[in-house]
C-alpha cells in the first residue's frame, strides 16, 4: 500500500485514540474532522474524497455525453436528406470523428469507471478508494484530455480521422496539421486516467473489503468492475504502444505504419482492435453489474446464479481478447485465421446467454415491481438481445464482408453501446441517484424518459439495419439522390429528435431532483448490499464503524449489522483484509487531501499538451511533474500498516 | 423480429436498385443473401422466445420454494446448453459459405483495381501488353465469366464493395488482395468506397457493368484504340487546349501528348456513364461545371481549378465529350 501521512491534526485528540469506546455523536464529529474536506477551493481541488471525485467524475462524463449527443444530431441533419450542403466534408469528418471519440473515450469508459470510483468503496465498505490521491490526479488528466480535444474542435483542429484513425490516413503523409496529434494524445490523456483507477479498484476490491466478504459474498457489480479493470490493464498498454509509435511517426519521423520504409498498415489495425474490442467489453461488463445489482432489488429475492453470474463475467473478460480480428475480416487475413475469430465471437454469446437467463430466472422466480431503474432494465433487455443477435451475424466472416461498415454496423453497435450499457446505466443513475444525493428522482417523469428514449432509440437505428443492407456505407458526409436512401434516412433524423427529447427531459429532471426530490432516508428500495447501510448522501467517512459482513445479502439476511471496532480515530485509517476470505489483517493509514495530485496533473497536461508541437517538450516539460511529483510523495514518517 | 423481418423483406422487394445487399446477380452475392436470410430467421426466433420468457417471467408470481429453484436452474442449464448449440449450427454455416466463396476460378478474367483519394483506376490485364487497358471508375465485365479482381491502393486504405455481387476487401497501401465473383445476369451495379478514406470518401462510386461476351469484347476493343482525332474547330482547341495547359500533367489522353498519371485516363472518358467517380452523370454540361469548378462539386479532391476563358471551357468540354 501507499504510505501516506497521517493528517495534519493537532487536537485535543489523544495519540493512538481508538473508536472502541467513543459515544457515535463524538465519534461521528472526530470522523468528520479527520476525514471531511472544507468548502473552500482549496477543498475542492486538494480533496481525496472518492465521492466527490466520483461524483465529479459522474457529472463530467455526463456533460460529455450531451455534447457527443449534439454532434449526433448535427450529423442527422445533414444526412436527413441526399446531397445536403449543411456541414462540408471537412466538418462532417470532425463532427463523426468527434462524436465516437468523445463517447468511447470520454463518455462511455470513464463514466463506468466513475460510478465505481464512487459506490465500490461503499459497496466493499471500507472508508475511501485505495490511492485517493491517484483517483483525484486521474480525475483532472481525464478532464485535461476532454478539454484539449473540445477545445481543438471548437478552433477548427478536431481529429478527422474517425475514432478508429487508421493509418496511413492519420499518418504523417495523409493526415495534415495537428488534429491526428490532438487525436493520439487525448488517448493518451484518457489511458492515463483509466489505468489509474483501473487500478485503485484491483486493489480496494482485493485488500479493503469489510471484514466477512469473503469473495462469494461480493456484490456482482464489485466483481464486474474488477472483471473491467482488469481488461484495463491488460487493454490499454495496446493503444498506448500504438497511439505512442504514430505519434512518434508524425513527430519524429519514425516508419512503424510507412510500408514505403517497412512498416505496416495492418499493424495499426492489430494493435488498435487488440484493445478496441475489449473496450466494448470494459463498457458493457460494469452495466452487466449494474444489472446484476439493480435486478434482486425490484425482483425482491436474491440474484439466481450468482456463481455462474460471476463466472460468466470472467469469461467474457477473457475471450474479450481473442476477438479483435472480427473487425478486419475486410482486409484480406488468412482464411484459417479469420475462422478462429469467428468461432471465438460467436463463443461470446455463450456467457452472455447465461447472463441473461439467470436475469430472466431471477425475474421469474421474484416477485418483481416495474420501477423505473427496473424498466430501463427491461429495455435493456429487448434492446441488447436485437444487439447481441447482430453481433453474432457480423462474426460471420462471409456476412461480414457485406455489412462491414455499413449502416448495418452502425446499427449493430449502437443497440450493443446504448441498449447494452446506456440504458443499465440509465437504471443506475435512477437506483443510486437517493444514494448519491439524498433525494428521490421522479417517478412518473422517469417512466416518460425511459419510454421516449426506448421508442426513440429502436425508432432511430432500427432503420439503419435496412440501409446498411441497402448498400449505405458508414462515415460517409452525404449520398446522392439517385441512391435509395432518402426516405429512411429523413425517418431516422426524426426520430432522434425523440430520442433527443428523453434524454433531455432526463437531464433536466436531474437537476431539478437534486434540489427538490423527497428526501429519499438511507435505504428506499430495501435493497441488500453494503452501499445502502450507509446515510443517503454518505458522510466523508463512508461508514461510522466498519461492517461485519456474513452473507451475499447482508441488509437482507442480518437484522441486525454488526460493526468492527479498534481503528484510530485521529488519523484517517482503514481497514485491510486477506484476498480470499477477508480476514482483517491489519490497520492502514489512508493518504489525507493533498493538492498535488492536482498540480501534477497541470505539469502532464502542460508536458502532454507541449509535446504534439516539439518532441523536446517531453524532456523540459517532465521536470515540473517532477517536482510535484516529489510533493505528492514527500516522505511524512508516517507509521507502517499495523496489524 | 419475424414480424420485422417480414416487413423487411416487404420493404425490399422494391429496392431492385443497383447497390444492395439484397437483390444478389451472381452465385458469391446469391449465396451470402441465402446466409443472410437463415441468419436473420435464426436470430428472429430466438429473440422472440427470449421476449416471450421475459414477459413470462414478469406476470408469473413466484412462490419461494426449493423446487423451483431446482427447476429454474435446470431450465436455465437448457437454455445455455441449447444456445450453445445454435452457435455451433451458425459457426458452421458460416464456414460452409466461406468455403463455397473461397473457391479458386478457372482461367478468370483478371483486372487491377487501385485505389487513390477519391477515384479508381482499372486496368484489364492480358498475356498481350498491347492488349493491356487502362480506365477508371468502371470495370465492365462479361456475363457468366469469373473475374478476378487484384486490389492495391496508392494513398490510403480503400474497400472494394458491390454487393449486388459479392462482399467487400479492402484495398491496402503496401498489400494486394484480391477477390473472385461472377455477374450472373446484365446489369450496372454500383459500388461504393466502403473504408473511411478522408474527404470525399462520400464520393467514390463505381459502376460494374456485367454485359454479354460479345458486347464485352466490343467495349473492350473500342476501349484499345487511341482516342478519336477532333471533328470541329471547336475540338481542335480544346485539345490543343488540354495538352498545353496544367490538365496533361495530371490526365493521360492515348493519341495526344497528354500522358499524366495522378488523375484517371481521360482517352474514352466519354464512353463511361459517369464522371468524378460516380459523382456526375456524363455529359457536355457536367463535364464543363466540373473543369470550371471541381472544388464546389467535389470539395478537397486533388484537382485543382485551371483559369480559363468561356471559350476554352467550351472547347475542352467539346472535345472531352467526343472521346467516346
Amino acid at each position: 500500500m501507499m504510505r501516506a501521512e497521517a493528517g495534519d491534526l493537532q487536537h485535543s485528540i489523544a495519540p493512538d485514540m481508538r473508536d472502541t469506546d467513543l459515544a457515535p455523536e463524538v465519534l461521528d464529529r472526530q470522523l468528520e474532522r479527520v476525514w471531511g474536506t472544507p468548502a473552500t477551493l482549496w477543498g475542492i481541488l486538494a480533496t481525496v474524497d472518492h465521492k466527490r471525485i466520483g461524483r465529479r467524475y459522474v457529472a463530467t462524463a455526463f456533460i460529455f455525453l450531451a455534447m457527443g449527443g449534439v454532434l449526433a444530431l448535427l450529423m442527422r441533419l445533414q444526412l436527413a436528406g441526399p446531397e445536403r450542403r449543411l456541414i462540408g466534408p471537412d466538418r462532417y469528418n470532425q463532427i463523426f470523428t468527434m462524436h465516437g471519440a468523445n463517447m468511447m473515450f470520454l463518455f462511455a469508459v470513464p463514466v463506468m469507471e466513475a460510478i465505481a470510483v464512487y459506490l465500490v468503496p461503499l459497496m466493499v465498505g471500507t472508508r475511501n478508494i485505495a490511492f485517493p490521491r491517484l483517483n483525484a490526479f486521474s480525475y483532472w488528466i481525464y478532464l485535461a484530455g476532454g478539454v484539449l480535444l473540445w477545445v481543438a474542435f471548437a478552433l477548427d483542429m478536431g481529429p478527422d480521422i474517425g475514432w478508429f484513425a487508421y493509418v496511413p490516413l492519420s499518418g504523417p503523409q495523409y493526415g495534415s496539421g495537428k488534429r491526428a496529434d490532438i487525436w493520439a494524445q487525448m488517448i493518451t490523456f484518457t489511458e492515463i486516467a483509466a489505468l489509474a483507477v483501473a487500478v485503485e479498484l484491483v486493489v480496494t476490491v482485493l485488500k479493503q473489503r469489510a471484514p466477512g466478504m469473503s469473495l462469494d459474498r461480493v456484490p456482482l457489480f464489485v466483481w464486474a468492475m474488477l472483471v473491467t479493470s482488469f481488461c484495463v490493464i491488460m487493454a490499454m498498454p495496446a493503444i498506448m504502444v500504438a497511439s505512442t509509435s504514430l505519434i512518434l511517426d508524425r513527430l519524429v519521423g519514425t516508419h512503424f505504419y510507412n510500408p514505403a520504409e517497412g512498416g505496416d498498415v495492418l499493424l495499426w489495425q492489430h494493435l488498435f482492435w487488440f484493445f478496441g474490442h475489449p473496450e466494448v467489453y470494459i463498457i458493457f461488463l460494469p452495466a452487466v453489474g449494474m444489472i446484476s445489482g439493480i435486478l434482486p432489488t425490484f425482483a425482491r429475492r436474491p440474484i439466481f446464479g450468482y456463481l455462474p453470474l460471476v463466472l460468466a463475467l470472467i469469461a467474457t473478460g477473457i475471450l474479450a481478447f481473442g476477438l479483435w480480428v472480427h473487425h478486419m475480416f475486410a482486409t484480406g487475413l488468412p482464411r484459417l485465421g479469420e475462422s478462429f475469430f469467428t468461432a471465438s465471437s460467436m463463443a461470446i454469446a455463450i456467457p452472455n446467454g447465461v447472463q441473461i437467463f439467470c436475469w430472466l430466472a431471477t425475474l421469474a422466480l421474484g416477485r418483481p415491481v416495474l420501477a423505473a431503474p427496473l424498466l430501463f432494465v427491461l429495455a435493456f433487455f429487448f434492446t441488447f438481445i436485437i444487439g447481441g443477435l447482430s453481433g453474432v451475424m457480423v462474426a460471420s466472416v462471409p456476412l461480414d464482408t457485406q455489412v462491414h461498415d455499413t449502416y448495418f454496423v452502425v446499427a449493430h453497435f449502437h443497440y450493443v453501446l446504448i441498449g447494452g450499457a446506456v440504458f443499465p446505466l440509465m437504471g443506475a443513475i435512477y437506483y443510486w441517484f437517493p444514494k448519491l444525493t439524498g433525494r428521490m428522482m421522479s417517478e412518473r417523469v422517469g417512466r416518460v424518459v425511459c419510454g421516449l428514449v426506448f421508442v426513440g432509440f429502436n425508432l432511430t437505428f432500427f432503420p439503419m439495419h435496412i440501409l446498411g443492407l441497402q448498400g449505405m456505407p458508414r462515415r460517409i458526409y452525404t449520398y446522392q439522390p439517385d441512391m435509395p436512401w432518402g426516405g429512411l434516412n429523413l425517418f431516422v433524423s426524426l426520430s432522434s429528435c425523440l430520442l433527443a427529447a428523453g434524454f433531455l427531459i432526463f437531464f433536466i429532471d436531474i437537476m431539478r431532483c437534486m434540489r427538490w426530490g423527497l428526501p429519499a432516508g438511507d435505504n428506499p428500495w430495501n435493497a441488500a448490499t453494503l452501499e445502502w447501510a450507509t446515510t443517503s448522501p454518505p458522510r466523508s467517512y463512508n461508514f461510522a464503524r466498519i461492517p461485519v459482513v456474513s452473507s451475499a445479502n447482508p441488509l437482507w439476511d442480518e437484522p441486525e449489522l454488526l460493526v468492527s471496532s479498534g481503528l484510530r480515530v485521529e488519523r484517517r485509517e482503514l481497514v485491510i483484509s486477506t484476498v480470499a476470505a477477508a480476514v482483517p489483517e491489519a490497520r492502514d493509514a489512508s493518504p489525507a487531501n493533498s493538492i498535488w495530485p492536482f498540480f501534477a496533473a497541470i505539469a502532464t497536461t502542460g508536458m502532454l499538451i507541449s509535446s504534439i508541437f516539439t518532441p523536446w517538450a517531453v524532456v523540459w516539460g517532465s521536470l515540473p511533474v517532477m517536482v510535484t511529483l516529489i510533493g505528492w510523495f514527500w516522505p511524512k514518517s508516517t507509521p507502517e500498516d499495523q496489524a | 423480429m419475424r414480424a420485422l423481418a417480414t416487413s423487411l423483406a416487404l420493404l425490399c422487394a422494391g429496392c431492385t436498385g443497383s447497390q444492395t445487399v439484397l437483390a444478389p446477380m451472381g452465385p458469391q452475392a446469391a449465396q451470402l443473401n441465402w446466409l443472410l436470410w437463415s441468419f436473420i430467421l435464426i436470430c428472429g426466433i430466438i429473440w422472440l422466445l427470449v421476449m416471450f420468457v421475459l414477459v413470462l417471467a414478469l406476470r408469473y408470481a413466484a412462490v419461494p420454494s426449493q423446487r423451483g429453484e431446482r427447476r429454474a436452474a435446470v431450465i436455465v442449464g437448457v437454455s445455455v446448453a441449447a444456445s450453445a448449440l445454435v452457435i455451433i449450427v451458425l459457426t458452421v454455416m458460416s464456414y460452409a459459405a466461406t468455403r463455397g466463396l473461397s473457391v479458386a476460378a478457372d482461367d478468370p478474367l483478371v483486372i487491377r483495381l487501385r485505389g487513390y483519394q477519391w477515384w479508381w483506376e482499372v486496368t484489364y490485364t492480358d498475356r498481350r501488353p498491347d492488349r493491356m487497358l487502362v480506365t477508371a471508375n468502371e470495370i465492365h465485365v462479361p456475363v457468366g465469366h469469373p473475374i478476378n479482381i487484384e486490389l492495391s491502393a496508392a494513398d490510403v486504405i480503400h474497400s472494394f464493395w458491390v454487393p449486388n455481387l459479392v462482399g467487400k476487401q479492402d484495398l491496402i497501401p503496401g498489400r494486394r488482395n484480391d477477390l473472385t465473383f461472377t455477374a450472373s445476369r446484365p446489369g450496372v451495379y454500383r459500388g461504393q468506397c466502403a473504408e473511411f478514406c478522408g474527404l470525399q470518401h462520400a464520393h467514390m462510386a463505381l459502376l460494374v457493368i456485367a454485359e454479354e461476351p460479345a458486347a464485352f469484347e466490343a467495349w473492350r476493343d473500342a476501349q484499345l484504340q487511341v482516342a478519336r482525332p477532333p471533328e470541329t474547330i471547336e475540338q481542335e482547341a480544346g485539345r490543343t487546349f488540354f495538352v498545353s495547359q496544367p490538365c496533361a500533367a495530371c490526365h493521360t489522353v492515348r493519341g495526344t501528348n497528354a500522358a499524366g498519371t495522378l488523375g484517371p485516363d481521360l482517352t474514352h472518358v466519354a464512353s463511361r456513364r459517369t464522371i468524378a467517380a460516380g459523382l456526375l452523370e456524363t455529359t457536355r454540361g457536367s463535364l464543363a461545371a466540373w473543369i470550371a469548378d471541381p472544388q464546389t462539386i467535389k470539395p478537397g479532391n486533388n484537382m485543382p481549378m485551371v483559369t480559363m476563358t468561356p471559350e476554352q471551357l467550351r472547347a475542352v468540354s467539346a472535345w472531352l465529350v467526343d472521346l467516346q
